[in-house]
């Protein structure tokens, strides 16, 4: 056995409520994972190999030098899973968005879980189900009784469930952004702990258009214009979330006339990305009239949990639709939704 | 490392501890809140004695953070910042709560106002700990001083300056300085020719080595700050080139369209389309009256252009954009008179006779429409008795609730004059005399003693309308005389309405472009009623004269030599101290994405191309956030008002709900999820 084999360091992959594109773009680093794969024995990835949770309980604490934690916490299977890896794990990185801010899921704290369950197994075009099933905890059968993980009114991000040492942000990170943070893990250059491994500027940084003062008589949607491809998209009407993300894309979507739609997160040190961003835009409208400036944001912005908090509603202020809980009947997670 | 806060409450006699149990929020800090090193509460905590408490604790106890509960900042601030810098602590990691605005002095209950002192003094001490030290900066002044305003006030400004030896630019919006004093016939007490007085100043203006004058101009814009601004004024079009004339009057001797002067005369006299507002005026150079120019209201006439000796006339000439730089502006705008149609019941406007005083002062003025005799409107019948009715639209809720200062004077001056020209008989109708300045009282009793009839009551109407054979033709003054308590019917020939004094119609406007508040009224606001009359809440900017409230003519000049002396000190120190509470943007942060940089309301961003980021230009920014607020990248950082400290000032004035952040839920425990 060489040297390097005795050093090499121990790499977990964990997913949870998340759609499994930041496993397509951590291999998107190409035959760099082999690179990956000299520096670390990779002992838990259940999307690309088998492996088994009680193997992971049988390891030691602190066993794992490194775990790459997507997803987030929506069951009291994530949420155990998510306590068993910090355990396990001498460093927790809450990896792409999901596990950073909730993203796309987390919206579902709009709602509660008799209004997803409702959707999901109701309310969907192709489903039949006029004995209104729903999935239960736990199911008496002949054999005896079968558990499945409690669905949770509230989806949390990774650290409002468990202490995170680092963040990767993105829908998904960019596959080169993976291999700086893994070059970065392996060299030991890991910035302090609670960081945000990634830019600390925004995407204008990145994106070539002209830039003017802003004043913004009308929002467009993306569909209501063909925009011109030199200029700012915000100053061509388009809610562009540029101004306010987290660079490290490279501009993708203005690259290809489309505005940015936020994936990357909050710029450095801000609290709360949609009220950043809210009050961005709230201060170019063009116009000191109070009816007309109601008239500029209700057509042009008829969605603006969406639009603003699309990726980060669950680590946002906000956090969710206290409506929701109170129509549902989740009230120990809202209980626990009080800071 | 845990900071070692020191609280002080402050008792303000009885203004705070009568209203607050101050012991009570003292001992609570000490005891219950973290990081409390010293707590303690003090008679007057302003007092040499309660400054020396808080330096004695600083240097003794080694104190990293001060609060002091007591009044508003504004009072106060500057007195605890040198107490801390005295004893070796940054001044600014000082935080002043204020229980007495904000608590004794608004609430009832004394329990409840105790709670919320606690509140707020938790918050100040949460703020206090996140609080950086910050170090002031200093800009040049700049020597020159603006002084909007060409009335008595503001000549007297001018002059003090002038004469100092600093350049000042004088901005008037009419044709001519002077103001309203130049209208007056008479100054009271003393019974002085107004003109006699003021023209002197005038000339001396105009003819300053110091001064630029410039007349028929109005401010624009005003940019940067105390120190430094940038103004922008308008150079109205006279339509006589300003270097060329010599103001020999031919023009408007010459021409040939005549209309009512309704502004120096005041609606009595006639002037010519091109005109000098009065012989006096300064400067001597005439402006075109557009509006009533034949040449531009049908392109006929040009008589002035022909006949003027020096090619001055110009009906080509636009408005011009000034833009100067100045240190210091001294608004010295003055006033307006009421609209006495406001109040129909007094006729004006439908009964000839009935006039305003205004209007009554041109008439007795010696250089006045009818050369100073008093006539009925007819221009020949001098009347047999004349009313004067003070009050008009002040100390009337309906209209102004504020008292005029001026007029009871006014009258008296009036009341004298008709006396001395005519042989009328002259009543007074007042609702209280008011006359408390040196020889005012003085004044009203020389009245007394020639005659002049005074009759204590708030006249109900003036009419025409006979009823009986010896009211027939006049005019009758109804007023219930409350030292008889009887409603009378007085028959006179003539009417003055003591109209109040009001602030500019503009004057809001006029404020706004200066960063300067005004007052419900529209009068603008001094930094302290008592004690800093003359300054204003934005350094830099001063007030004088009519425009800070009504004031007669005395207290305009010292005002206005007042202001000047301010100014001249701020030139004299040469440099201009501006707080380090400003924001800065982090240029790594910045992506150069341009939202803030029309947001400024000081101009203190601009935008580098090169580089791609934007600036704040430290000396023009006045730490308003607003910047801040908008930064979408949060790149932009307020000093002094960062998210950390105002997160942590909110949790501490929540401090009894505030619990800290529980980490796992419940329902994780319960439900484990794989089995053994």
């Amino acid at each position: 056995m060489s040297e390097t084999a005795v050093t090499k360091g121990k790499l977990a992959i964990y997913w949870a409520a998340s759609c499994g594109g930041c496993e397509i773009s951590l291999l998107g680093i190409d035959t760099k994972i082999l690179d990956v794969a000299e520096a670390f024995d990779v002992v838990f990835c259940p999307c690309i190999a088998d492996g088994k949770v009680r193997d992971m309980e049988k390891m030691q604490d602190g066993e794992i030098d490194v775990c790459l934690f997507n997803g987030g916490i929506r069951t009291s299977e994530q949420e155990y899973m998510a306590r068993l890896m910090r355990k396990k794990s001498k460093v927790l990185i809450a990896f792409g968005s999901c596990a950073s801010e909730g993203c796309i899921p987390g919206l579902g704290n709009l709602h509660n879980r008799d209004a997803i369950f409702e959707d999901s197994y109701q309310e969907t075009a192709s489903t039949d189900n006029p004995d209104r099933v729903r999935p239960q905890a736990a199911t008496r059968v002949d054999e005896g009784t079968l558990h499945l993980p409690v669905f949770y009114d509230t989806l949390k991000t990774l650290d409002q469930t468990v202490p995170v040492d680092y963040y990767l942000p993105g829908c998904p990170p960019e596959s080169p952004r993976i291999w700086e943070a893994i070059e970065a893990i392996v060299a030991g250059k890991l910035p302090p702990a609670g960081s945000v491994i990634g830019e600390h500027t925004t995407v204008c940084d990145s994106c070539p258009r002209t830039r003017d003062e802003k004043k913004i008589k009308a929002f467009k949607r993306t569909w209501e214009v063909i925009p011109d491809e030199e200029t700012c998209l915000l100053e061509q009407g388009l809610v562009c979330c540029g101004p306010a993300t987290r660079a490290g894309c490279g501009a993708l979507c203005p690259a290809v006339n489309s505005p940015c739609i936020g994936c990357y997160g909050p710029n450095e040190g801000v609290e709360d990305y949609g009220a950043r961003l809210m009050s961005a835009l709230a201060s170019v409208i063009d116009s000191e009239d109070p009816e007309e400036i109601d008239q500029i944001i209700e057509q042009g912005i008829p969605d603006p949990v969406g639009t603003f908090y699309r990726f980060s509603l669950a680590a946002s202020y906000l956090r969710r639709s206290k409506q929701a809980v109170a129509d549902g009947n989740g009230s120990s997670a809202a209980a626990a939704d009080v800071r | 490392m845990a900071e070692k806060v020191g609280v002080y409450v402050c008792h303000c006699g009885s203004n705070i501890a009568g209203k607050v149990d101050v012991e009570d929020v003292a001992k609570w800090a000490g005891e219950k809140v973290k990081d409390v090193a010293v707590s303690r509460d003090y008679k007057f905590m302003c007092s040499s004695l309660g400054q020396k408490l808080v330096e004695d604790d600083i240097r003794e106890q080694g104190l990293t953070r001060v609060v002091v509960a007591a009044c508003s900042p504004h009072l106060h601030e500057k007195t605890f910042r040198r107490a801390c810098s005295n004893a070796g602590l940054n001044p600014y990691l000082m935080e002043m709560t204020n229980i007495r605005e904000h608590c004794s002095w608004v609430h009832k209950d004394r329990a409840a106002a105790t709670e919320k002192a606690r509140s707020l003094v938790s918050a100040s001490i949460e703020r206090v700990k996140f609080q950086e030290p910050l170090e002031p900066m200093f800009v040049d002044v700049n020597r020159a001083t603006l002084v909007i305003g060409g009335g008595i006030a503001g000549l007297q400004a001018t002059l003090e300056l002038a004469d100092a030896g600093y350049p000042v630019y004088l901005v008037e919006r009419q044709p001519s300085i002077g103001g309203h004093m130049a209208q007056f016939d008479k100054t009271f007490p003393t019974l002085d020719c107004s003109a006699c007085i003021l023209t002197p100043k005038m000339s001396e203006v105009g003819q300053h080595e110091n001064v630029t004058l410039l007349t028929y101009a109005e401010l624009e814009e005003v940019s940067g700050s105390v120190g430094n601004f940038k103004v922008r004024i308008r150079q109205k079009a006279r339509h006589v080139v300003f270097d060329d004339c010599t103001g020999c009057g031919i023009c408007v001797e010459k021409c040939p369209r005549k209309v009512l002067d309704t502004e120096f005369e005041a609606g009595m006299g006639n002037r010519k389309a091109i005109y000098m507002p009065f012989p006096q005026a300064v400067p001597r150079v005439p402006v075109i009256d557009t509006e009533s120019c034949i040449w531009f209201e049908r392109q006929k006439c040009r008589a002035c252009e022909k006949l003027c000796p020096t090619n001055a006339i110009d009906f080509d000439q636009e408005d011009e954009m000034i833009e100067i730089e100045v240190g210091n502006i001294i608004m010295a705008t003055g006033w307006d008179a009421f609209d006495t149609r406001k109040i129909p019941q007094y006729g004006y406007g439908r009964l000839a006779n009935v006039y305003t005083s205004l209007e009554f002062e041109r008439l007795c003025n010696a250089a006045g429409p009818t050369n100073g005799k008093i006539v009925l409107r007819d221009g020949k019948t001098e009347p047999k008795s004349v009313a004067i009715v003070h009050c008009v639209g002040s100390r009337d809720e309906r209209h102004n609730p504020y008292c005029s200062g001026i007029c009871c004077m006014a009258s008296l001056k009036l009341g004298h004059l008709v006396l001395e020209k005519t042989d009328a008989e002259v009543y007074s109708f007042y609702i209280d005399m008011r006359t408390n300045q040196k020889n005012y009282e003085e004044f009203y009793q020389r009245l007394l003693g020639e005659g002049m009839r005074f009759v204590r009551g708030k006249v109900a109407e003036v009419t025409d309308a006979a009823r009986k054979p010896s009211e027939q033709g006049k005019l009758i003054v109804q007023c219930e005389d409350t030292l008889v308590g009887r409603q009378q019917r007085f028959p006179v020939d003539m009417v003055i309405l003591m109209g109040a004094i009001e602030p500019q119609v503009d004057a809001r406007e006029m404020g706004l472009k200066c960063g300067i508040s005004c007052s419900m009224e529209g009068w603008y606001t001094e930094r302290h009623p008592k004690l800093d009359p003359v300054a204003t809440m934005t350094d830099g900017i001063f007030v004088a004269g009519a425009c800070q409230g009504p004031k007669d003519i005395p207290a305009s000049v010292a005002q206005g030599a007042a202001a000047a002396a301010r100014v001249a000190g701020m030139i004299t120190k040469g440099k201009v101290m501006i707080e380090p509470i400003v924001a800065s943007i982090d240029e790594e942060g910045c992506s150069g994405c341009r939202i803030c940089n029309n947001l400024c309301p000081y101009n203190a961003i601009e935008y580098d191309a090169e580089a791609k980021v934007s600036r704040v230009i430290t000396a023009l920014c006045k730490g308003c956030g607003t910047c801040v607020s908008a930064c979408p990248a949060g790149a932009i950082r307020g000093a002094h008002f960062s998210d950390r400290q105002i997160f942590a000032e909110i949790q501490g004035a929540l401090w009894d709900a505030w619990q800290p952040r529980g980490g796992a839920s419940e329902e994780a425990e319960a439900v484990p999820v794989s089995a053994p």
